[in-house]
């Protein structure tokens, strides 16, 4: 049994300190059933997650108590990925014909602190500090550059383009062009990545009503179907955040795992994907992100990222809606968010960030600590 | 009286007249893994013994710590004596890539492929005057000038 997607909402990213993050999700559900032209009672099963705002489950409190089976699902930034998955594998399997997917956030302001024992590292890791993510992406990106001769400019380049898909996106936390010479000039956090090629932890809420395939018209006259959700985990020899050691010969990484995975089991390749969202948690990510899902070749990305490819008019749309940048990561909702923006983009609602050219094939992917990756494939 | 402790027991041999970074190699694979494992990541095997790892290395990849971090950081440094640090990857031959503080923080001075040494020394002091310490990577120096 196929799975479409018949009803999406979400709660505007960003700051907002009148709504907590529950609500915020409730609010995005809400959306969701509207669009699907359903009621919260109709759906018989539901996932959910949010790293920071509570457990999921307690959108039943806002939303009402129907009984129904909802899962809480913690799998860090391929939170909702995994949300995704699992509400896949429910209908595809035939155990629902209809649920709900739920992911919402409220985090503090700055770098994320993570618990190193939590990981199974001891505490001194943390306690030099090592226990950093912008230092692992940091030290990815540099070891990129060198080998494949990528220039600090493009990276600058990276984070200008999603600024600028972020002000045409009335949902996106930061609404206001940056060039990329300001990009440039930010502070150094983590050489070579500067402050505004960094997101931030944000606020947010997405929602999304998949049904059975053979139903979709039931809901919506344009239902986008699930061509493919995968989950992959890293395996011995990939470099990846929190680690004290790596081994010294080394392996693809679950990007390139899940992605593969994804591509196979949806019976497409790259070259068939109309618009894509890349897990951008900073400027470097975006780029070898594009390679790593099989959108280009390592080092290709410098004349694709300065001739502009990427951008919303151009052969290879990539995070359209702004990405991680322009949105912030409420990590709960941060990889649904993606699914969001696919769904528009493919039902030609995106307004100003809309892809020219009927876009008929969407993918998205999230990389997140301590070596996940998550990948869906969407199509019209 | 205040002593030298070292920051965990058995990340490094301590106190040593040369003191090393311990791992632990997997008797099944070969693989070695940094700091000590009870098992192998490898291959799950989970005969494993401990070994002493070089002491020099080529530096694999590297960053600037340019802002102070959250706790569980914990060092004797506040917001105003904050001090950029280097981070990095060693290469240690036949063993693993080792994560580590640098002692070098001008990018100027890093660069990938450099050799480094594996030296330990003093990361914080405590309240009772024991000296914490810590393993860190510093440049090998260059040999003098001839004449
Ligand atoms: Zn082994």
């Amino acid at each position: 049994m196929d799975v479409a997607i018949v009803g999406i909402g979400i709660h505007p990213f960003g700051r907002t300190p009148s709504r907590t993050g529950l609500q915020q999700g409730a609010y995005a559900a809400r959306l969701a059933l509207q669009d699907a032209g359903v009621e919260w009672k109709d759906m018989q099963f539901a996932f959910g997650g949010s790293a920071s705002a509570g457990n999921a489950d307690a959108l039943g409190n806002e939303l009402g108590l129907t009984g129904i089976p909802f899962i809480n699902v913690a799998n860090g930034c391929a939170t909702g990925g995994s949300s995704l998955m699992a509400a896949y594998a429910a209908i595809k399997s035939g155990e629902h014909d209809i649920g709900l997917v739920a992911g919402f956030d409220k985090h503090d302001r700055g770098a994320f602190n993570a618990d190193p024992a939590a990981l199974g590292i001891g505490q001194w890791y943390g306690e030099v500090g090592l226990m950093m993510t912008t230092q692992f992406f940091a030290m990815k990106i540099q070891k990129y550059m060198h080998d494949y001769g990528i220039s600090a400019d493009t990276l600058a380049k990276v984070a200008e383009k999603a600024f600028s898909n972020g002000a045409l996106n009335p949902n996106a936390w930061r609404r206001e062009p940056v060039s990329a010479e300001q990009v440039a000039d930010s502070m150094m956090l983590n050489d070579p990545l500067t402050k505004f090629m960094f997101c931030s932890p944000a606020e947010g809420g997405v929602a999304l009503v998949l049904c059975r395939a053979d139903k979709a018209k039931n809901y919506c006259d344009s239902p986008v179907y699930l061509k493919s959700a995968v989950l992959r985990s890293r395996r011995f020899g990939s470099f990846e955040v929190f680690a004290p050691s790596q081994a010294l010969q080394q392996v693809d990484g679950p990007t390139v795992d899940a992605s593969k995975a994804a591509f196979e089991m949806a019976g497409v390749g790259p070259g068939d994907i109309d618009v894509a969202q890349l897990q951008d948690t900073e400027s470097g990510a975006e780029v070898m992100h594009m390679a790593e899902n099989g959108f280009c070749e390592h080092g290709e990305q410098e004349q694709l990222i300065q001739s502009g490819a990427t951008h919303i008019g151009g052969s290879m749309p990539i995070n359209t809606d702004g990405g991680c940048l322009a949105n912030g990561e409420p990590i709960g909702a941060s990889g649904l968010r993606q699914v969001y923006e696919n769904v528009l983009q493919l039902r030609g609602q995106a307004g100003d960030h809309q892809v020219p050219g009927d876009p008929r094939l969407g993918y998205t992917h999230v990389y997140g600590a301590p070596g996940i990756s998550a990948v869906t494939i969407l199509q019209r | 009286m205040s002593k030298q402790v070292p920051i965990v027991e058995g990340l490094f041999t301590w106190p040593a007249e040369q003191p090393a970074l311990l791992g632990s190699r997997c008797n099944n694979c070969g693989v070695a893994a940094f700091p000590v494992a009870q098992s192998c990541m490898a291959c799950s095997g989970q005969d494993v013994s401990v070994e002493e790892l070089p002491g020099r290395g080529t530096l694999w990849t590297w960053t600037v710590q340019r802002f102070m971090p959250k706790p569980p950081y914990h060092s004797n440094e506040t917001p105003e004596t904050f001090q950029p640090y280097g981070v990095g990857y060693l290469e240690l031959p036949g063993g693993v890539r080792v994560e580590g503080r640098l002692t070098e923080n001008d990018p100027e001075k890093i660069r990938i492929g450099m050799e480094m040494d594996v030296v330990f020394d003093t990361w914080r002091t405590e309240d009772n005057g024991d000296e914490i310490i810590t393993f860190f990577f510093r440049p090998v120096s260059e040999p003098a000038q001839e004449g």
